[in-house]
């Protein structure tokens, strides 16, 4: 009886993880069991079960703890957790078109499920030990995702900065890791937040810690690999890196400094405060410079860390809130830019700015898809990104830092310049011959029917808002 | 009556418009629209009266409520008062007017009326606000079609002066922003305007937050030094565009330094009211002079327009009763005239392509129509009797002699001095473009204005004459919340 129960309890608590387990292992049988061509339902199905798995996670009631601690579920963790499967399932809608010409696609999707079970756990990890693994769990399949342009040599480049620099952080990780460990003597979170003396070592593991994942979130200074892989990776795999990857990893650093480092937030506030004012900033100003809409978006995306920072920084159900809406609405706003990329490159293999000058002309949909992404991602309303831009500051302000108020309030006038400039080459410039219409298969067309639909309507339904509010009271 | 539906209003106009094909039926759609919202707006004046005539006191009518994020504090908080009336009028007249001038824009037609309705719609969502979140969200939502109003349908440099706006309107709501934030956190988290009224912050955070705010809102109706997006703005944008810049967006800049900083900031603001009277003389005489030596006409009207929103900031900084019903007057009056100057600058444009006005000359021989609609125009801008230009003016200068000390003394004296400058540029603008020979031969072959030129002319040209015969029902309108205000700062 006792069993029972204990089994039926680890089904229910571990569900998201053993559903994307599940569906690796359909994934697995399809590709044993084809032949010369995949199946054409393999594709549908995989996404029909994603589908299920985002369902599941939105409900919250997913509470409980696993191997005496290792593992925790809460409902705002399933939450988190549901906002990684959705943002997945987007890209996977949209990558339908680049992958029905590639030879490994099955291979593709299942990677890209693999990465997301690591981040799943990643955020459940209750303890460091589990915490680690995870970690390495998401970030190998990536790399090999990296590579996926077989062909191409700038693939291969991505890929090889990504592990190194991945690599080198979970060095510095682990290297903080093992100084809390030496501090407090548990590898417990808990324990450990109950263990502080106040020593130096206890500081310096901090700031290791911090520093892993800054890299891993691209925090200036540690953010010099992100433009080469985003640039280097096939679309859908920057997509991934730049919004669930990120996501993730910032969901982690908050339960991090939230759970573990509660006792330091004196501390990592300032750290916070510097590295969100000189991120958004340098994030900002590098992106003035790009022309490669990859690597436009990579610097934006570097600014967009900054802000998360920001409300992070806002300890307190509100920072926590903050940072998991922006995180949902960022899904929606970045995916929606890089499906129209994506269909874009697929169709011509053109990834400039000045060649969607004209765009307008023969693809006036996808323009404002474009466009529309591109204002959420500055903050204009009425789009979702304003309130989750706005929602950050709010937090960010209850510390009432002035400077770090006006820093971030002017840094939006200095993005909005920058994405002022892709729509202007779209809407405004004209040029001689202009993209020619791109067809929007099927899949691509329901991934940008959700993010348009997000991007307009999820700032005026508060409910959502409220929602995940309820659910971080008790985070 | 329901406020919602001044936003319900240019809301479905915008889904009509996307859903229509034919550009003819979508300018109808944005008429019918514009006019069905003029006839709420003046369905709200009078029920507005009416509520007050039998005794309704509280300080802001028709509110509506819904707890929009109640966790952060922020509501959908809907209610006006006499000033806000006197803003949504102005706005759905010029709409109207707007409107019917772009009647024969054809390129891209379908996007152009929709930017304009949702240009409108921030404007209407702005003045109807309680609630600074909201506010806030209007204030912005106007930002992207500006831009893209310049910046696709406009003339000369107009991605540059687009993307100037752009910027320095971003950077103006930016600076807005921290200081609501600020108000909100030493409030208690509320972004309640009312509630922040009687929250009376101290006096140390309202020096710190009363320049963020009014500078802020100061962007928007160009107060010096963050003046330079205007001429650039007005003059490369499409008729109805500077329409709706000059005469809707600068006031939204002027009602939200009224109403978020000097009402909510009173003590602060009687603090800094010595700055923003420098300010506000500053941008008075250097947009009279700037005028004095620029040759084209856009740019005469958009320096001027500099010049005269420095009224409604002197109005503002002035501090009286009469000084800031003569602001209220004033932002009213500008509105109306700087849109039908625009208008009639436009028409001449599209017809003699050029507006130097080196290159003009007797075009009131073959376009007696426009020529009278400009002569209007520019009499009322330099503040002749008879005219709205008068009497908000008038009103702003008595209110400003109430100060009796020197410093006031001088300012109102150096402000009163431009209407002389006022007068010499616009006479002669006016005098070497309409009068005298016909320079071009081509000039003879012009027609006259067609009947939706005609239209919105008079529209305007009756509001500006309703204003300036009959002041009282405005100010009788406006002078109880101006009333208010001052109130609160203790006089």
């Amino acid at each position: 009886m006792l069993l029972e129960n204990n089994l039926l309890n680890f089904l229910l608590v571990m569900l998201q993880e053993l559903g994307l387990t599940a569906i690796l292992i359909v994934l697995l049988f399809a590709k044993l069991m084809e032949g010369e061509k995949t199946s054409p339902m393999l594709y549908p199905l995989v996404m029909v079960l994603l589908l299920g798995h985002v369902l599941i996670s939105f409900d919250g009631n997913t509470t409980g703890m696993l191997f005496s601690g290792m593992y925790v579920n809460t409902p705002l963790i399933g939450m988190e957790k549901g906002i990684l499967g959705l943002g997945t399932l987007l890209i996977c809608l949209q990558a339908g078109t680049w992958l029905k010409n590639h030879k490994h696609s099955t291979e593709f999707i299942m990677l890209l499920i693999a990465t997301l079970m690591g981040m799943d756990y990643l955020l459940s990890a209750g303890n460091l030990l589990m915490f680690y693994l995870a970690l390495e769990l998401s970030t190998i399949p990536l790399a090999a995702l990296c590579n996926f342009d077989l062909e191409k040599r700038r693939s291969s480049e991505s890929a090889m900065k990504l592990i190194l620099s991945s690599a080198f952080s979970s060095g510095i990780l682990l290297f903080g890791i093992s100084m809390l460990y030496g501090a407090t003597g548990s590898l417990n979170f808990i324990e450990i937040s109950r263990s502080f003396m106040g020593t130096e070592m206890e500081m310096l593991a901090l700031i290791f810690i911090f520093s892993g994942f800054a890299f891993k979130i691209a925090v200036v200074p540690f953010h010099f690999w992100t433009a080469d892989v985003y640039e280097g990776a096939p679309i859908p795999v920057t997509a991934f890196l730049s919004v669930i990857s990120k996501g993730a990893m910032i969901f982690a650093l908050t339960t991090m400094l939230y759970k573990v480092f509660g006792a330091y937030a004196a501390m990592w506030y300032n750290i916070l405060f510097v590295a969100s004012a000189i991120t958004m900033t340098l994030g900002n100003l590098f992106a003035m410079r790009q022309m490669n809409i990859k690597r436009f978006l990579a610097f934006s995306s570097i600014t967009q860390a900054g802000y998360l920072l920001l409300g992070l920084s806002g300890a307190s159900a509100e920072g926590a809130t903050s940072v998991v809406y922006f995180m949902l609405v960022y899904i929606f706003s970045n995916l929606g830019a890089f499906g129209v990329l994506a269909l874009v490159s697929a169709a011509t293999g053109k990834e400039e700015i000045h060649d969607f000058k004209g765009f307008y002309k023969n693809n006036p949909v996808l323009s404002w898809v474009f466009a529309l992404s591109l204002f959420s991602l500055a903050g204009i309303p009425p789009t979702a990104g304003f309130f989750g831009k706005l929602f950050l500051i709010t937090a960010g302000a209850s510390r009432f830092n002035m400077p770090f108020l006006v820093i971030a309030a002017l840094n939006m006038v200095i993005s909005l310049f920058y994405y002022l400039k892709v729509v202007r080459a779209m809407l405004v410039e004209q040029q001689d011959e202009p993209l020619p219409t791109i067809a929007v298969p099927f899949y691509a067309r329901i991934a940008l029917v959700v993010c348009v639909a997000g991007v307009l309507l999820t700032g005026f339904f508060g409910q959502i808002y409220e929602y995940i509010h309820t659910l971080s009271l008790g985070f | 009556m329901n406020l919602t539906l001044l936003l319900l209003v240019p809301l479905s106009t915008a889904l009509g418009i996307i859903l229509l094909r034919d550009v003819k039926h979508i300018r109808l759609m944005a008429a019918i629209g514009s006019i069905c919202q003029l006839g709420l707006a003046i369905k709200l004046l009078l029920a507005y009266q009416t509520a007050r005539l039998l005794g309704d006191t509280s300080q802001m009518l028709f509110q509506f409520k819904y707890a929009w994020y109640p966790s952060l504090g922020i509501q959908w908080h809907f209610g006006v008062d006499g000033i806000s009336i006197a803003m949504i009028l102005l706005t759905a007249i010029v709409v109207v007017a707007g409107i019917l001038f772009s009647w024969k824009m054809s390129f891209q037609g379908k996007e152009f009326f929709l930017l304009l309705v949702l240009l409108s719609m921030g404007a209407y969502g702005f003045f109807i606000s309680l609630d600074l979140f909201s506010l806030f969200f209007f204030l912005e939502l106007a930002v992207i079609p500006k831009y893209l109003l310049i910046a696709i349908w406009g003339s000369g440099k107009k991605e540059y002066s687009a993307t100037k706006l752009a910027l320095m309107l971003m950077g103006g709501s930016a600076l807005v922003l921290v200081g609501f934030l600020g108000m909100y956190e030493y409030a208690g988290k509320t972004f309640d305007m009312l509630q922040l009224a009687q929250a009376h912050l101290p006096l140390e955070v309202q020096k710190l937050l009363f320049p963020f705010v009014f500078m802020g809102f100061g962007v928007f109706t160009a107060i010096f030094p963050f003046h330079t997006w205007a001429p650039d703005g007005h003059s490369s944008a499409p008729t109805a565009a500077s329409m709706f810049l000059a005469g809707i967006s600068m006031k939204l800049g002027g009602y939200g330094a009224l109403r978020m900083a000097v009402y909510l900031m009173p003590e602060a603001a009687q603090y800094y009211s010595p700055l923003i009277i420098i300010l506000a003389s500053i941008a008075i005489l250097y947009g009279a002079f700037a005028t004095m030596m620029q040759k084209d006409l856009k740019y005469i009207n958009a320096y001027s327009s500099v010049s005269h929103c420095g009224f409604v900031i002197l109005g503002i900084g002035m501090l009286t009763r009469t000084s800031v019903t003569g602001a209220v007057l004033q932002m009213f009056s500008h509105g109306l005239m700087t849109a039908l100057f625009f208008a009639a600058i436009g028409m001449l444009y599209e017809r003699s392509h050029t507006r130097q006005i080196g290159e003009l000359g007797g075009l009131m021989k073959t376009m007696p129509f426009i020529s009278c609609v400009m002569f209007i125009a520019g009499l009322c801008s330099l503040g002749l009797p008879g005219f709205s230009g008068f009497v908000a003016e008038m009103t702003v200068f008595m209110g400003s002699w109430e100060n009796a000390d020197t410093f006031h003394r001088v300012a109102t004296i150096i402000a009163c001095a431009s209407i002389v400058v006022t007068a010499v540029y616009i006479l002669r603008a006016l005098g070497a473009s309409l009068l005298g020979p016909i320079k071009n031969e081509h000039f003879n072959h012009l027609a006259d204005a067609t009947w939706n030129e005609k239209i919105a002319s008079a529209l305007l040209i009756v509001s500006i004459m309703a204003l300036g015969f009959a002041p009282f029902w405005l100010n009788n309108l406006i002078t109880p919340d101006a009333t208010l205000i001052i109130h609160a700062l203790g006089k």
